[in-house]
């Protein structure tokens, strides 16, 4: 039961923490048609943001200063790159953010280096918040869910109840009759852009030091950001918020489970031994696979909902 | 037509005769570092080739070749090993099209889901089936091997021509003659009722949709076919390697296919070609000089996708109007002043790439930055002011004479656009 409890919880913080990335990737997409492959990268040069900021101003100053410098980057990215590239359409906007994700990460490995970084929790959220059944969780664990919780909120007050949200929202659909009415939608776009990429600075600094701030980061959590927007269904922050709070538990709850299908069978008569593919695929524990199982997911679903979750539209 | 078989005929026979080139004839053997750079160029061509047949010939951006490739290396090395217990009886010549068709299979199987979707969906699915193929490689020992992957043998002695495959130039023929062979296959392939059609639907999917083709059966089938292209390349790699590992499967193979792809050009069918030969002969010189020869390929796709979206082979394409007009002396000089700017940017960006990466993984691995005989101290002020100061320099000028460049280019095909 308490490992129940305790991996429902940290399922909760993966969760909320690739719907930070993942929610304003989705947003972008919907809104200018172009997916960010560079947008894990960003949450990378934020966590390392933060790790050399805080060393001279102490952690919560880093909190605001590294992703307000991401979302600086973004616009660059957005004003010099993307707008150049406009014009020859999404395939090549998709080819610039995949090359940026490349130099973004050599960038990354020659300033700071190859090796992990010592950027830990601040010590004023390093407790144990509440002990359940004798295991710990941990004040920082709770902090990451208030940032994430805050910035759902902040998006939600942003994208509904103000005007720059409604234009926003009209230039999702209709950027040529917003454009028309006297709007400056490409600045409409590098602001939605630029906000991203704060964002997903702001998912880096407090995702740093939850997970380890090295240059492979980017790579890791890349591809799970992408099929969560997959899964999701493109341009459903809705669809993206479920598909973040299943692939988070199902990243963490698979770390638990040591059980496989073999086991499963086993209680109905069929014992499974031998060595072929097969039976490697059947008594393999989940555990081991937990990492492939967002893929598999998505391939699934792929497969009965070619939109995704919650998807409206094509591409 | 009949200069175009000239030229191909002058590649076949540099590609035939370049190996002996370099004969160590004092030690009666090949060189090996040529042997094995060419043998990873024929490899390359025929990866880069079939992705072609998705983002320039379809218009799909897909990021999963690589899982088709790799597919082909796994399936050739339990081919090789079955074929060394005696219980696979064909002759090594013809096994790269059984692997082949393994990396059609589970392109028909993954191909079904992928192309139900196009463009941006597209590209993010086939980045989620890589990862999963990725991921499957390391956790399933008994067909990927885990992580030390699965190792073969290639001396089957099973051969058409009596050859046993022993040295390596005899593997660099079989990977020549199966690469001429996938060319002239993708070549054919553009040519047929359904290579136009993947141009169609990727100019304009809905017009092909009201004349009654279905985009997505197209997509599909382009799709099925790049994969037993790849699968084919996969398997000459295991057959050269004679191992595979989940680097053959991996993403960063991926996106070698794509970045080879379109430097090379994916307007023009060779394009890819020059593409392979051009990033295999850096990856070979460059990354033996730099840690940071990555960045450098980075930057030139950067700079490409902004500035060049045709490629290499489409730069050199767009002159072939102004030499029918006879009017490429006319360029010679604006060239020759693209090039002091030009040198002093690169120059500028190099020693500062350079000099910022023995700052920090230099110094971890203990080099020191050394330039004609001569330590460079990274922590100095000069190095660092000199690439600043060429970078600017180079890049301010470079604007200039860009603008020049242009403003005669525009002169030179300005009658004939108005002939259009």
């Amino acid at each position: 039961m308490e490992i129940f409890i305790i991996s429902l919880l940290n399922g909760l913080v993966y969760g909320m923490l690739l719907f930070m990335l993942a929610s304003w990737l989705t947003l972008i997409f919907s809104m200018m048609g172009v997916l960010n492959f560079a947008h894990a990268s960003i949450y990378m040069v934020g966590a390392y943001l933060a790790f050399t900021v805080s060393r001279f101003v102490g952690f919560f100053p880093a909190l605001i200063v590294a992703p307000i410098l991401c979302g600086l980057i973004g616009a660059a990215i957005e004003v010099w790159g993307l707008r150049r590239v406009h014009h020859n359409g999404h395939i090549a906007e998709l080819l610039f953010t995949f090359g940026l994700v490349f130099i973004v990460q050599r960038l990354v490995q020659m300033t700071w280096g190859m090796l992990p970084m010592a950027y830990r929790v601040p010590p004023l959220l390093d407790f144990p918040l509440f002990n359940l059944y004798g295991a710990n969780f941990p004040a920082y664990r709770g902090f990451m869910l208030l940032i994430s919780a805050g910035m759902l909120f902040f998006t939600w007050l942003l994208l509904k109840k103000t005007r720059i949200g409604l234009i926003i929202q009209a230039a999702l659909t209709h950027p040529a009759m917003v454009s028309a009415l006297g709007h400056n939608v490409p600045m409409v776009f590098t602001t939605v852009f630029a906000g991203g990429c704060l964002l997903a600075g702001l998912a880096g600094v407090i995702g740093g030091n939850y997970q380890t701030t090295e240059p492979g980061m980017a790579d890791a959590m890349g591809p799970i950001v992408f099929v969560v927007v997959v899964f999701g269904g493109l341009g459903s922050l809705a669809g993206c918020f479920i598909a973040s709070i299943i692939m988070g538990m199902i990243q963490t709850f698979a770390v638990v489970i040591d059980y496989s299908v073999a086991d499963l069978l086993r209680p109905l008569g069929l014992a499974i031994s031998g060595d072929t593919l097969l039976t490697e695929l059947l008594t393999v524990p989940v555990a081991r696979i937990g990492a492939l199982l967002p893929f598999a997911m998505m391939v699934l679903i792929l497969l009965f909902r070619p939109r995704g979750l919650m998807g409206t539209r094509d591409t | 037509m009949s200069t175009r078989w000239l030229w191909i005929a002058a590649i076949v026979l540099v590609a035939v005769a370049i190996p002996w080139c370099f004969y160590d004839v004092a030690h009666h053997r090949h060189s090996g570092f040529m042997i094995s750079m060419l043998s990873q160029m024929g490899l390359m061509v025929i990866l880069a080739l079939s992705y072609n047949m998705l983002l320039g010939q379809a218009g799909l951006f897909s990021l999963c070749h690589a899982t088709f490739f790799g597919i082909g290396g796994y399936a050739m090395v339990h081919f090789l090993n079955a074929a060394g217990d005696g219980s696979l009886p064909l002759p090594m010549e013809v096994m790269p099209l059984l692997a082949g068709l393994s990396g059609l299979g589970l392109a028909i199987v993954f191909g079904y889901m992928a192309t139900k979707q196009r463009a941006t969906a597209f590209a993010m699915i086939t980045l989620g089936i890589s990862e999963l193929m990725a991921t499957a490689a390391l956790m399933f020992h008994h067909f990927f091997g885990g992580e030390g992957g699965v190792t073969t043998n290639r001396m089957i002695d099973q051969s058409l021509f009596g050859l046993n495959y022993a040295s390596g130039i005899q593997v660099y023929y079989l990977i020549l003659a199966w690469t001429l062979l996938a060319t002239a296959g993708m070549y054919y392939l553009t040519l047929t009722p359904l290579g136009r059609m993947a141009n169609a639907t990727r100019d304009n999917f809905e017009r092909a949709q009201f004349m009654g083709y279905d985009p997505r059966v197209v997509r599909f089938l382009q799709f099925s076919l790049s994969g037993l292209f790849a699968g084919i390349g996969g398997g000459l790699y295991a057959i050269t390697y004679e191992i595979v590992t989940f680097d053959a499967l991996a993403s960063p193979l991926s996106a070698n296919a794509l970045l080879m792809a379109y430097i090379g050009g994916t307007t023009v069918f060779g394009g890819p070609v020059l593409g392979a030969v051009l990033i295999t002969l850096l990856q070979s010189g460059v990354s033996l000089l730099s840690n940071s020869w990555l960045v450098y390929v980075g930057v030139l796709f950067i700079a490409m996708v902004i500035f060049a979206p045709a490629g290499l082979s489409g730069m050199i394409r767009a002159h072939e109007p102004i030499r029918q007009a006879g009017r490429l002396k006319r360029l010679t000089v604006p060239y020759l002043r693209l090039v002091i700017p030009g040198l002093a940017l690169v120059l500028g960006f190099v020693g500062l790439v350079e000099l910022m990466s023995f700052l920090t993984i230099g110094a971890a691995q203990g080099k020191r930055l050394v330039l004609f005989g001569h330590a460079i101290d990274v922590h100095a002020a000069l190095p660092w002011t000199v690439s600043i100061g060429a970078l600017l320099i180079g890049g301010t000028w470079l604007r200039f004479e860009a603008a020049h460049f242009h403003r005669v280019w525009e002169s030179l095909t300005a009658d004939r656009r108005e002939q259009a």
